[in-house]
């Protein structure tokens, strides 16, 4: 038993796991942020691969990591603000909306891919650095997997608090709860529906582009085209599963990625050979039973994904 | 349904016309900006789709699956549906039909090409289906589930012919260089109408399934139901419609036209298949139906331009170093502005001039009560 167990090391598992849940959990609070207040966003997997594109660009160009990770933030939130122009000011179905962005998202980092990064010949500026956090990160098991990340990490597993406190316990929370269950009734009480519902979708474009920097500014250090492969999809799904509360998204968010680690150690350590594209399949067909299964008992905000036309 | 009101030639014509437009002008600050000269760009653009026979049949070979995967789109719409999957049906009925296509011989032409084309409209509506029938009953959302089988549909494709741990594919040709699976038998092959050219039959296919998308959609009861599923659930439901059964029924029919689209290539283009992906056929059928306003007839002209983009973006690529992917800008920024009528109706200063809204998913939009 103990030598299995080594051989599966589970510290090093549920810290890859932590790890590559980084960008989910970051792109489902943003949808949560979103969909709380009605507006659905299924343009996250675009806002993420433009925040990882701009990141990596303005970090390229100015050899300056922080001013990428800024970069990133801010792209998100342009293009976030897009979204809500279309859905929210001019009706835009906002699935249609969400698929815009989608597309234009392939399009223009495509075309600025190839045009200026490509054929690059001088390096980029690395990966964020790894902080250890002195006495945290020496503590056995939770030191290595808590305390020894990068900063977009130990963003995510802040911000999983933050967003749960804005939600849950200001009034600003209390206002975009109302927008997403009923719009009509909160414009009664005096809430600027309009207002609230634009704010929200410009901080799920912050949480979104600080997702999509975790690719190419945290992980590899460069960016590739389509990198985000499916990811703001994936964060949908655990948003959902997650019962649109930050701390069920990030446990949802950790199957996945366990889902995906845990093939590949079968396979290592127990000499399964099921072929690699099956347990490439896992996260996916995984996404759709959660999808699937959870409809049933998760309960959306009522206003969700409802244009609301203003008295 | 649709009679000649004052606003129908505004809302059919101008505004995809003008929507167009703007999609052309905001690729065209997306070519300056990556340094280029976008007349020169869109010059080398339509050089590359028209101006001489073969480009002007090239562009028809590629407007073929165009046709189909919009008319796929576009009936999905009609019944509130998002069939953001088009892809993955597409793979999966290229992989059935040309599995049939390879495995029969010596059949006349006119036995092999239908049970080929059946085969490859077989797969892609058993993919759709899927995710019809997980949101019929379990409401999971079809945009999710449907992207994500596209994922799963590119790994089963390339299990199948690339194979695993060593061994080769289930489908791999036997004494190829590179993966693929084998050609397609001779009578499966779709004959070329225009020698010369790589223009096939496929084309006639594609123009005869527009008037049958159309008739299907406004003149059979399973038409009827669709759209009455698509305007109202509710209302639908009273009327005795089973809305779960629609539903599974419109996106296998949805995804049926998309494996077409998949097969027709096989058949008529390559003869078979290999593990790439070719990224965007999905998107770009969204486009087009939303471009054709979700009507049948629509579609062709809409296909026609994205064939002709798709066709002149290589070209222009070779010529002036823009990438091809800025056609997908183009056709992003157009969708903006067929589904934000009021966006055109504001740029062309047209007044109270009644324009319909683009509603997909839902139809209910929340008015001001009384």
């Amino acid at each position: 038993m103990t030598a299995f167990l080594q051989q599966l090391d589970p510290v090093s598992l549920v810290s890859i796991m932590l790890i590559t849940a980084t960008p989910l959990v970051l792109a489902a609070l943003g949808g949560m942020m979103c969909e709380r207040s009605g507006v659905v966003n299924i343009a996250l997997e675009g806002i993420m691969l433009t925040g990882a594109f701009i990141g990596y660009f303005v970090a390229f160009l100015t050899q300056n990591l922080w001013l990428g990770l800024l970069a990133a933030i801010v792209s998100g939130m342009l293009i976030a603000t897009l979204h809500a122009v279309l859905s929210v000011s001019f009706l835009v179905d906002q699935i249609v909306s969400g698929t815009v962005i989608n597309i234009l998202a392939v399009g223009v980092t495509g075309v600025f891919y190839r045009t200026y990064l490509e054929t690059a010949t001088t390096a980029g500026p690395g990966t964020l650095p790894h902080w250890n956090l002195p006495l945290l990160s020496s503590i056995p098991v939770l030191g290595p997997i808590l305390f020894q990340n990068q900063l977009v990490t130990y963003a995510m597993l802040v911000l999983i608090f933050v967003v749960h406190f804005v939600l849950f316990n200001t009034v600003w929370g209390l206002r975009t709860r109302a927008c997403g269950e009923n719009p009509r009734a909160a414009e009664t009480a005096g809430i600027n529906v309009y207002f609230v519902r634009y704010v929200n979708v410009i901080a799920s474009g912050a949480l979104a582009g600080l997702g999509g920097a975790y690719f190419s500014l945290q992980q590899i250090g460069t960016f590739l085209p389509n990198m985000t492969g499916g990811r703001g999809f994936i964060a949908l799904a655990a948003m959902i599963f997650g019962k649109w509360t930050p701390g069920g998204a990030f446990l949802a968010s950790l199957l996945f990625t366990g889902s995906d680690q845990l093939g590949s150690r079968l396979q290592s350590v127990f000499q399964v050979h099921v072929p690699l594209q099956f347990l490439g399949m896992l996260p996916y067909v995984l996404t759709i039973v959660v999808v699937a299964g959870a409809m049933g008992r998760a309960i959306a905000p009522a206003a969700v994904g409802r244009p609301y036309k203003k008295t | 349904m649709r009679r000649f009101r004052a606003g129908w030639l505004v809302s059919s014509l101008l505004v995809p016309l003008a929507s167009v437009v703007a999609g052309f002008l905001v690729g065209a600050l997306a070519i300056v900006a990556a340094g280029a000269d976008p007349l020169q760009a869109y010059g080398a653009l339509f050089a590359g789709a028209f101006t001489n026979r073969n480009a002007f049949a090239e562009t028809l070979v590629s407007t073929v699956p165009y046709v189909l995967l919009g008319l796929g789109l576009a009936l999905g719409f009609r019944a509130g549906l998002f069939n953001i999957g088009a892809e993955g049906q597409f793979y999966i009925g290229a992989l059935t039909g040309v599995f049939v296509g390879y495995s029969i011989h010596g059949l006349p032409l006119l036995i092999e090409i239908p049970a080929a084309l059946l085969a490859g409209m077989a797969g892609g509506f058993a993919w759709a289906a899927i995710a019809g029938f997980l949101k019929a009953w379990t409401g999971a959302h079809e945009v999710i589930t449907s992207i994500m089988l596209n994922y799963v549909a590119f790994l089963v494709a390339n299990y199948l012919i690339d194979g695993a741990n060593g061994k080769p594919g289930v489908m791999v040709a036997p004494n190829v260089s590179t993966p693929r699976t084998p050609d397609v038998d001779l009578g499966a092959m779709l004959p070329i109408i225009v020698p010369g050219s790589r223009l096939h039959l496929g084309l006639l296919l594609a123009l005869i399934a527009v008037p049958l998308v159309w008739f299907l959609i406004e003149r059979t009861t399973v038409g009827f139901r669709l759209r009455a599923v698509g305007f109202n659930q509710g209302t639908a439901r009273a009327a005795g419609i089973s809305v779960a059964q629609t539903i599974v029924l419109t996106m296998g029919i949805s995804g049926a036209l998309a494996g077409a689209a998949g097969i027709v290539q096989v058949l008529g283009l390559s003869h078979h298949m290999t593990d790439t992906v070719a990224a965007g056929y999905g998107f770009d059928a969204i486009a087009i139906a939303l471009l054709a306003r979700s009507n049948p007839w629509g579609v062709l002209p809409a296909a026609l331009l994205f064939g002709a983009l798709h066709n002149g973006a290589g070209f222009m690529q070779l010529e002036t170093q823009v990438s091809s992917d800025l056609i997908s800008i183009v056709q992003a920024s157009l969708i903006i502005f067929v589904a934000a009528p009021a966006i055109v109706r504001w740029l062309l200063r047209l007044r109270e001039q009644p324009v319909e809204t683009v509603q997909i998913t839902q139809r209910e939009v929340e008015t001001p009560v009384g």
